[in-house]
């Protein structure tokens, strides 16, 4: 190494030390702030990822013309498979504006921990996703007539739309380096995530049906757990994954 | 400042780059160049830690790829084809996005160096996805001045560019060289190259095939040599009559 080269890298290094936790954490807000900012002028993601839930919803309401109780035998089917097709375009059209002016590399190419980035694209989709669920729960009690104002349920949801979030993150980005970017994701997507929808639609049922505690929680586990191993597999893996 | 020896990479069955060696000194301004498919793009993805070798050690101010990728990216600059900027965003809300990605102590009043530096302090509210081409790869080398680099790696930083941008683009790789920056461009615009580089390296077929300084080469002189070494990548190169200018075996 030169002398020159080795006061770079003593410049290089002092600049990696300042990788410290707090840097971590403003990176993943940066990529948060920049998502919201973009969403809130394009309004492209949200809107297209709304439209379609409650497009989904009204069909099933005209679709299966129920009675009071076959209404809450079917409410937490239909909303988790309206949460998961409209995630799916969220995921989709998400890492694909990432994509289109090369920004992915952009990010890529920023001196952080990479797991930072995928952290910072999983809680903006997050809040996008819980900001259509937060719309389409309230649609739906009206047009089933039945109230989802559950504590319970909204806390399945969210933990639903964590795991769900993370896989789909993760498989977005690697769908999104392919032509079939768009039929490929759920197709990658959903038999990982199966466990977690049925586990999801079981709690859900239960606590609209008002069962047991004891009957919910293996389920409620499951997708505790299930959250946790992907988050854990989803940071660890990610910088292969977007890597050529 | 780069040291790549024996790098190899493959995409499926197909070798892009194959044993290519490749050193560049401190405040060097190489261009890079070489037809279409020739790896140019491969070879800066790899140095850029976008793309993995699948053989081969490449070392940038000391630091191991992809071991110490992140120590690395501190002190790189990347123009690509594409202008990696954010079209919902403004210009100024871009590089302040990307401040923020490269840990920049006060943003702002670096922003508007940059801004003006590229002739854009006038637009620096509109929205990305109202500039034109020329107007969006300005920014986009002002996003990657904007950490100060040490090495700038450019690929066909021209490609789309008015006359005006092309010169404000000359202007600002001129004073990144003056200021002793390493620079590696890849270019097919031999005369844009002859002007602004100190050393040329003509790469075909996923190797270095060619190498002059610029003390030996004029702009009259590079055309010649760039269609020498591309003719000659299938057989053995000629030592070349004039000895400045060193041919790598193939």
């Amino acid at each position: 190494m030169t002398n020159s080269d080795a006061n770079i890298a003593e410049r290089a290094s002092r600049k990696a030390q300042r990788k410290t936790t707090p840097v971590y954490l403003r990176t993943v807000w940066a990529i948060v702030w920049k998502d919201l900012a973009a969403e809130l002028r394009s309004r492209e993601l949200i809107s297209s990822m709304l439209v379609f839930a409650i497009l989904v919803i009204f069909i099933f309401n005209f679709a299966l013309e129920l009675d009071a109780r076959a209404r809450f035998n079917v409410t937490s089917g239909v909303l988790w498979v309206t949460f998961a097709f409209a995630g799916t375009l969220g995921l989709n059209r998400s890492m694909a504006m990432e994509k289109d002016r090369g920004c992915l590399d952009g990010l890529l190419l920023a001196p952080v921990d990479r797991s930072a980035i995928f952290l910072g694209k999983a809680l903006s989709n997050l809040f996008f996703m819980l900001i259509v669920e937060a719309i389409v729960l309230p649609v739906y009690s009206l047009l089933y007539n039945i109230n989802l104002l559950h504590p319970g349920l909204i806390a399945v949801v969210l933990l639903g739309s964590v795991g769900y979030v993370t896989v789909g993150t993760l498989l977005s980005s690697m769908a999104v380096q392919t032509r079939t970017r768009d039929v490929l994701l759920p197709i990658l997507l959903f038999p990982i995530v199966l466990p977690l929808f049925i586990a999801a639609v079981k709690v859900s049922a239960g606590f609209l049906q008002g069962l047991d505690m004891s009957e919910i929680w293996p389920w409620l586990n499951l997708i505790i757990v299930f959250d946790l191993i992907f988050s854990a597999v989803a940071i660890m893996v990610f910088d292969y994954v977007v890597e050529e | 400042m780069i040291e790549v020896r024996r790098l190899t990479k493959r995409f499926g069955l197909k070798t892009v780059l194959k044993d290519l060696d490749f050193h560049v000194q401190a405040g060097e301004f190489v261009a890079l160049l070489g037809p279409n498919g020739a790896g140019k793009t491969t070879f800066l993805r790899i140095l850029a830690s976008l793309s993995r070798p699948a053989m081969g050690e490449i070392r940038i101010a000391g630091f191991r790829l992809p071991q110490q990728a992140t120590a690395i990216r501190h002190i790189l600059g990347v123009v690509s084809h594409q202008p990696l900027l954010y079209g919902d965003l403004t210009a100024e809300e871009n590089l302040h996005f990307y401040g923020k990605m490269y840990g920049i102590d006060l943003p702002e009043k670096r922003i508007r160096e940059v801004l003006d530096l590229v002739g854009l302090s006038l637009r620096s509210r509109d929205l990305v996805r109202t500039f034109s081409r020329g107007m969006q790869q300005r920014l986009a080398i002002g996003r990657a001045v904007l950490h100060d680099p040490e090495v700038m790696l450019l690929d066909e930083p021209h490609t789309g560019l008015d006359q005006d941008a092309s010169i404000m683009l000359d202007g600002v790789l001129r004073e990144v060289a003056a200021r002793g920056r390493t620079v590696v461009m890849t270019s097919h615009d031999l005369a844009r190259a002859a002007d602004l580089a100190s050393r040329f390296d003509v790469i075909s077929r996923g190797k270095i095939v060619a190498s002059a300084g610029r003390a030996e080469m004029s702009a009259e002189r590079l055309p010649v040599f760039y269609r020498e070494a591309i003719s000659e990548t299938g057989g053995r190169a000629a030592a070349s009559p004039d000895h400045s200018i060193h041919r790598v075996q193939v």
